[in-house]
């Protein structure tokens, strides 16, 4: 039967691993991560999951071992943040090299130096070339229903590629939302066992990553190529039928709010999506036609959903938690490469805000909208990257 | 009569820093004293004394004392203390950090450094758990013991770290518990005279997370446990000396002379450049 519970991210990241029937579970402790790995080796120690939990000695391994587990064939888990996924980096190019389909949570938090606990997207995003698929999520409902959807994603044919949840830390991963957690039953219907792509086999030995001449590397780079284009469109659809099954829906690669006849469009990603669309309906109600799109996928990139956008919008925002120091935002990077070759492109304006935990809160967020408003009104971004709130 | 506003060791912590992050009980302020009073002692010149630690409630120690510190990635004290000391071998490097810190993530480090005979000196605070984190299992935790990812009792075999030390290379392997307060004192004294690697185990109480798990609430109740089953027996067989819950053996293991990593390698940098000279 669906339940509704009461409880944070990290512990629903915990329920939808034990809904997804995960057999291994390899994991290291860190801040903000912690409690899911504690909520799973709570479930599997009491015997409500059926799955081997290892209690590695670090991240590295914690990949690792979900490494060699996805090739003995079985559904893996883990879940790190910040130095923790950096650490696993070596290991992360293996686990889309080999085409496993490991899914990970990745509780987003700032990367040091100097440290620091809370919340930006430094460390998903400096892991964009490894071949991960990259979801974000905006609340807690949205993290259970992501990890379910990114097993059924990834583990079919077309795509065999692993797949990042990222959540902000503290801002969901221990906030307390509702979340509806469907009939184990319906789960199972939607999501069947996992039938690996290759498998290591005592009775069909083979060997697997070995190393490629030059005549063959590039082409095993292109499958992970294509690969990321099927998943562009299974997203949508898995996203379509999850809806139908489950009732929550979210736009596939992007979650769009009001966008139809909007001038200014608002590009962000994670929880900054929800304050964006309460920014929305306050300039709205000034006569401001500003609308909002949470880019939900970040790898494989939305950029054919950029383009439509572009459409019939005057003037794109984005909205970086994150920096690529000596260039700008990601997202403004991406999102201008997505609209080059275009006629009459919006004109993009990139804001940096909310690195290291800052709050980036709905006035915020109207305050970035409210300037680039001004400068579509000119038809010219007289600041191309803005530090939003900085200190002198 | 003279009124001392200050505490006579207030020069040796940032007082800026203060107050600490630790739980009251909790054993981490005992060793940072211990340490403190060795430095003391000893009167080492505070210039010439350098602090590392990783991550952990303990690692904190370096941010607390008032010498040069450096406060690194988890795991990596022991990598960043041997560039430290060699680069300038002058210089007195002692790393003070936890058992995950040390044994878990940086496991390599420990056992290549002692190898190496880097004259590095290692603290590590074992309080079976990764405290910092909230209380997981650990590659110290007790055979049995219930942390927050061992709910129903650990089934992994636990490092005996003075073992571990000395089969590595060590040259100086101790171990106490909080409650040796001055053998401990003694024994960071001697530590930090020694040439080469060296390494003492500080058994100390986490009543606020690994105590509470496992029904010792207070550190006054930890510390009971470390009074009833620890037996001081000097230079008894480090392998023999697991810790287990009716039984901690403490004292010296390991005191031996040798050579260190960094005067080799500054006599054979020497003896090179001599036969260069001679070309
Ligand atoms: C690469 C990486 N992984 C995980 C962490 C999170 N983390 C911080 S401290 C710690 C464990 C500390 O345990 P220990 O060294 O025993 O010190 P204690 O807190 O018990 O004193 C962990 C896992 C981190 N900071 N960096
Ligand atoms: S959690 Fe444990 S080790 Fe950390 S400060 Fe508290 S008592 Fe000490
Ligand atoms: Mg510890």
């Amino acid at each position: 039967m669906a339940q509704t519970i009461i409880d944070t991210a990290n512990h629903i990241a915990g329920y939808a691993a034990k809904a997804a029937r995960v057999k291994v579970i390899a994991a290291y402790p860190i801040t903000p991560q912690t409690t899911i790995v504690e909520k799973i080796a709570e479930f599997v120690e009491n015997g409500e999951m059926d799955s081997e939990y290892i209690r590695v000695e670090s991240e590295h391994s914690a990949m690792v071992a979900c490494i060699g587990a996805a090739a003995a064939g079985v559904r893996t888990f883990t879940a790190t943040s910040a130095h923790g996924l950096a650490l696993m980096h070596e290991a992360l190019h293996w686990a889309s090299g080999s085409r496993l389909p490991i899914v990970m949570a990745v509780v987003n938090r700032a990367m040091g130096a100097p440290w620091s606990i809370w919340p930006d997207f430094s460390d998903s995003l400096s892991q964009r070339d490894t071949g991960w698929i990259q979801f974000y999520c905006a609340d807690n409902q949205e993290v259970f229903d992501t990890i379910i959807q990114a097993y059924k994603l990834c583990e079919d044919e077309r795509v065999y590629l692993p797949a990042m949840i990222c959540l902000e830390g503290f801002i969901l991963s221990h906030t307390y939302m509702p979340v509806k957690i469907p009939d184990q039953n319906e789960i199972d219907d939607f999501l069947p066992p996992y039938k690996a792509g290759w498998i290591l086999d005592v009775n069909r030995p083979f060997s697997h990553s070995n190393l490629v001449s030059p005549e063959w590397y590039m082409e095993f780079r292109y499958m992970i190529q294509e690969a990321m284009e099927n998943a562009k469109r299974l997203i949508q659809q898995i996203d379509k039928e999850y809806g139908k099954r489950f009732g929550f829906e979210y736009g596939g690669l992007v979650e769009k709010y009001k966008c139809e006849d909007a001038d200014l469009i608002l590009l962000t990603m994670g929880t900054m999506g929800s304050e964006a669309k309460i920014a929305v309906n306050n300039l709205r109600k000034e006569g401001l036609k500003v609308g909002s799109a949470r880019i939900r996928v970040y790898r494989p990139f939305p950029v054919e959903e950029m383009r439509r956008l572009a459409e019939q919008a005057k003037m794109f925002a984005t909205i970086d938690r994150h920096i690529s120091f000596g260039m700008e935002g990601f997202l403004a990077t991406e999102v201008k490469a997505s609209l080059a070759g275009e006629k009459e492109p919006p004109l993009v304006a990139g804001f940096i805000a909310g690195l290291g935990g800052r709050d980036v809160t709905s006035e915020t967020i109207v305050k970035i909208a409210k300037k680039s408003l001004k400068w579509m009104k000119i038809g010219k971004v007289e600041k191309e990257t803005e530090w939003v709130d900085l200190r002198d | 009569m003279e009124t001392v506003m200050a505490h006579p060791f207030a020069k040796y912590l940032r007082e800026a820093m203060m107050p600490h992050i630790w739980c009251s009980g909790c054993g981490n302020g005992i060793i940072l004293n211990c340490f403190v009073q060795a430095v003391d002692e000893l009167q080492m010149d505070l210039n010439k004394l350098v602090v590392v630690s990783g991550i952990g409630c303990i690692g904190r120690a370096a941010g607390y004392v008032n010498t040069n510190s450096f406060h690194t990635t988890h795991g990596r004290p022991i990598a960043f203390a041997t560039g430290i000391k060699l680069a300038n071998p002058e210089l007195e490097v002692v790393i003070i950090s936890g058992d995950g810190d040390l044994f878990a993530i940086g496991g390599n480090h420990f056992i290549h450094a002692a190898r190496r005979n880097i004259g590095i000196k290692v603290i590590c605070a074992n309080n079976f758990n990764y405290g910092m984190t909230g209380g997981q299992q650990g590659p110290t935790t007790p055979v049995e013991a219930l942390t927050t990812t061992t709910p129903y009792g650990n089934i992994e075999h636990p490092f005996n770290l003075v073992h571990l030390a000395a089969a590595s290379g060590a040259t100086y392997v101790a171990r106490w518990t909080t409650l040796h307060v001055r053998r401990l004192t003694q024994s960071i004294k001697k530590l930090l005279q020694k040439e080469g690697f060296g390494f003492i185990e500080v058994v100390s109480p986490c009543p606020e997370i690994f105590g509470r798990y496992n029904k010792m609430r207070t550190g006054l109740e930890m510390m009971e446990w470390f009074r009833k089953v620890s037996a001081i027996e000097n230079f008894s067989d480090p392998a023999k000396a697991e810790i287990t819950p009716e039984r901690i053996v403490v004292g010296e293991f390991v005191d031996i002379a040798k050579i260190s990593y960094e005067k080799l390698i500054h006599e054979k940098i020497a003896e090179i450049n001599e036969k260069k000279m001679q070309w």
